[in-house]
């Protein structure tokens, strides 16, 4: 059982939460991920660690309702509990000081790319932040972005934030005016393989996160293969970060509409009757803490 | 002396019980077990057929040696729960090998009566005396030993980690098992369908670990969430037995492995059995569906019969099996293979894919097949096969599950310094002990010796068991040589 000690909004749609979970606190690099399911009949789902905190042994993950876990999840609040968070996963971000790191993010990206970016500033590169979202309120951890970065751009396709267009019309600018060496690309697959194709003919070292559909998330089941220079690699262990100039946008985003409908049928099932679902989860949760009390008890 | 009232002339005559089974239409169409189990006057019957060899080849045949002749006598005798104490004493999971082993490689092929006629149902009177025991609700733990104040930590929740904690507990050692998934059991619950092996079988077995002592922690990846080293250094593990199966899936790599529609077997089974997929959208997780679907699984062992058998019980239109050799060659349990044909699988034998189709959304659609002949023997000893020359046809199908076999995660190989492997990067051990090239850390089961069976990976757990137990009490067990070991990998 994984206690959510904090859980706030950051902007409409998404939340954040700090989840006790020690062993993964004391572990966690930037770049991994968890995966969580919430209970007894859940699903299980890859999320970013946006931030570990080993002394108090918690975690922080910022989350999108968008499909049935998420939306659950995020109703969530202090004091719940989480059935089954297992990590760090995958391989860390790369680290090392490469000179002008430029890291763009889309939306909820930004959680997955935050602390990469911080890290990269520790690591002695000059780090340009790029964070692009739909609209204003879609736009999450612009603060702590700033703070670890050199300088900061804020794109939305609205231009109710920052400049109005997309992440790639400020990364072609940058690219423009001075030399970048290296650049992390974070957020919806068409803005991955945008930022990929911006820098390609550049030359420039561009790693994306990706965000295949997981279910073990230890390499057993394959079912996170990405085309990765026209081979299989597993997102769960190869990755998530892969060379933008490598993947196969295509096949990902293909594979990632595999359960369209089936996803579509959780989120009616859940919205009919949200309130329901909730407490479902929460009388299974209570129902586990109450073994979890049984078996402590048969061992004094 | 025996209990057995009949003369040896008398018991040879009697007939093998056939196991009772679900209709095989019926079935087909649900998830509950297949084969439903013994009455007590089968068991009775089928007890009075031993002839209680002076040399028992049953159990010298059983990774485990169970004592089979002492356990038919306790039968006769009606002496169910003795009979299941008996099993205990080597076999810590009778219900689940009762169900799962490949006894007629087996304790049934050491069995005398199978010279003439039909060997004894071993695996069915096991099973028998295990489900009698936990329906009794009699259960006795056996009493461990006096507190050796040593903790050892076991690494996988699956038969070689389960038989490995029992017997360690037995031995008077604090037992840790940590698991990387959500629910305990591994392949018994992520591989192995509902219906050859119930779950509440599994989660019963592992409940009688815990109230013997055994504490389990979920959701921990060792090689992730912790290293070997940190389990030995900072958590104050006296030991540590490695038992986390073969791992990652192998697939064909032929063009269009990518569309929708095609899993690993791995894949396929974890979101059915594990995540409960078959019952979606109660639980969650989703399936590419089955339903109305045309599905064919590649491969001929018993994760093939599993996934077929799976994808039929999830109303696929039509479940073919594909294997590049004949059936005689499959390596999956004969009682399977009936299993399957009886419920509509269709075997096409000697045909191999050499690309998968799919449509412009990325669905697929057919895999292109080539058909192939048997040739001179392998190195498995199996007849090779061979594709003929323009024979390329294509079988229709909406999903297609790869069940071509795994190879080694090397999640723990690779974060734990001094772990010798093999090329293949399967961990090295001592045929013996169990000991790896790291003083203290031992490891058995599929992630030693590749995929095998449920019954050999509990005997490792077992052998491992008793290695630890010298070790931590005992004279000092000699780790594997690096140097020996790189050279003796093949």
């Amino acid at each position: 059982m994984f206690p959510i000690v904090e859980a706030r909004p950051l902007a409409r749609g998404i939340k954040l939460f700090v989840i006790q979970a020690p062993r993964i606190a004391r572990k966690q690099k930037p770049g991994q991920f968890v995966i969580v399911r919430l209970n007894d009949s859940g699903e299980r789902v890859p999320l970013t660690i946006a931030d570990a905190d080993a002394a108090p042994g918690t975690i922080t993950i910022v989350v999108q309702a968008i499909g049935k876990t998420t939306m659950l999840l995020s109703m969530l609040e202090a004091g719940d509990s989480i059935l089954d968070v297992v990590g760090p996963l995958g391989k860390p971000s790369e680290i090392e000081n490469f000179g002008t790191a430029v890291v763009v993010s889309g939306s909820v990206g930004t959680a997955m790319a935050y602390p990469t970016a911080r890290e990269l500033k520790r690591a002695g590169n000059k780090v340009i932040s790029i964070v692009g979202a739909r609209s204003k309120d879609l736009l999450v951890l612009e603060d702590e972005v700033r703070k670890v970065s050199d300088e900061t751009y804020v794109v939305t396709d609205d231009g109710t934030s920052g400049d109005k267009g997309l992440v790639t019309d400020k990364l072609k600018q940058l690219l423009a005016e001075r030399d970048l060496h290296y650049v992390l690309a974070v957020g919806p697959v068409p803005m991955m393989r945008a930022v990929a194709n911006v820098t390609a003919p550049k030359k420039i070292k561009t790693m994306v996160s990706l965000n295949s559909i997981m279910v073990d998330g230890t390499g057993m089941c394959g079912g996170c293969r990405v085309l990765v220079d026209n081979k299989s690699e597993f997102a769960c262990v190869d990755g998530p970060e892969f060379e933008a100039s490598r993947v196969n946008f295509d096949v990902l985003m293909q594979r990632n509409n595999m359960y369209r409908e089936q996803e579509r049928q959780s989120i009616e099932r859940l919205q009919a009757d949200p309130q329901a679902e909730l407490n479902k989860l929460r009388e299974n949760i209570c129902a586990h803490e109450a073994c979890a009390a049984d078996t402590a008890g048969v061992k004094q | 002396m025996s209990n057995n009232p009949l003369p040896n002339r008398e018991r040879v005559k009697l007939p093998r019980q056939r196991m009772p089974e679900q209709n095989a239409q019926v079935r087909a169409a649900n998830f509950l077990e297949v084969n439903t189990g013994f009455s007590p006057e089968q068991a009775h019957q089928e007890s009075l057929r031993c002839i209680e060899c002076n040399k028992p080849g049953c159990m010298s045949k059983c990774p485990v040696a169970v004592d089979v002749r002492a356990v038919m006598d306790f039968i006769v005798k009606g002496d169910y729960l003795g009979a299941a104490a008996k099993v205990r004493e080597d076999n810590a999971l009778p219900a689940i090998t009762g169900r799962v082993c490949p006894v007629e490689d087996q304790c049934e092929s050491g069995c005398v009566l199978g010279k003439k006629g039909e060997p004894i149902g071993i695996a069915y009177l096991e099973r028998f005396v295990a489900d009698w025991e936990r329906s009794s609700g009699q259960f006795g733990l056996p009493k461990s030993k006096p507190a050796t104040g040593k903790k050892v930590a076991i690494v996988g929740s699956g038969p070689a980690g389960l038989a490995c904690a029992g017997d360690l507990i037995q031995m008077g050692h604090q037992v840790h098992v940590f698991e990387a998934l959500h629910e305990l059991g591994g392949v018994l619950v992520y591989g192995i369908p509902e219906f050859r092996l119930p779950k509440d079988i599994v989660a019963f077995e592992i409940e009688t670990l815990r109230k013997r002592g055994v504490v389990f922690e979920t959701n921990v990846v060792v090689g992730k969430t912790v290293t070997i080293d940190e389990l030995t250094q900072q958590e104050g593990f006296d030991s540590v037995f490695i038992g986390t199966g073969a791992g990652l899936p192998r697939f064909l790599n032929v063009p269009g492995e990518h569309f929708n529609g095609i899993y690993s077997a791995n894949e396929f089974l974890t979101r059915v059995n594990l995540m409960r997929a078959y019952r979606f959208p109660d639980y969650d997780e989703p399936l590419y569906p089955c339903e109305g679907r045309d599905v064919v699984v590649i491969g001929g062992g018993n994760t093939a019969m599993d996934a077929i058998r799976s994808a039929l019980r999830l109303g696929a239109k039509s479940a073919s099996i594909l294997y590049r050799r004949t059936e005689v060659e499959m390596p999956a349990r004969v009682e399977e293979v009936h299993h399957a044909h009886d419920e509509g699988v269709h075997f096409e034998m000697l045909v191999n894919p050499v690309e998968f189709l799919g449509d412009e959304k990325g669905n697929l659609t057919g895999a292109r097949c080539i058909r192939m002949e048997l040739g001179e023997p392998d190195d498995s000893g199996r007849r090779s096969s061979v594709p003929i020359k323009g024979s390329e046809f294509v079988h229709p199908c909406q999903v297609a599950v790869i069940a071509a076999g795994t190879t080694a995660n090397p999640l723990i190989q690779s974060t734990t310094p001094g772990l010798a492997t093999t090329k293949r990067g399967y961990i090295l051990a001592n045929d013996d002990t169990l000991a790896t090239s790291k003083p203290g850390v031992f490891a058995g089961g599929d992630i030693v010796t590749g995929g095998a069976t449920v019954i050999l990976a509990m005997g490792a757990g077992r052998k491992a068991a008793k290695a630890i137990n010298e070790y931590l009490v005992g004279p000092v067990v000699e780790t594997v040589q690096i140097e020996a070991a790189s050279a003796a990998s093949a």
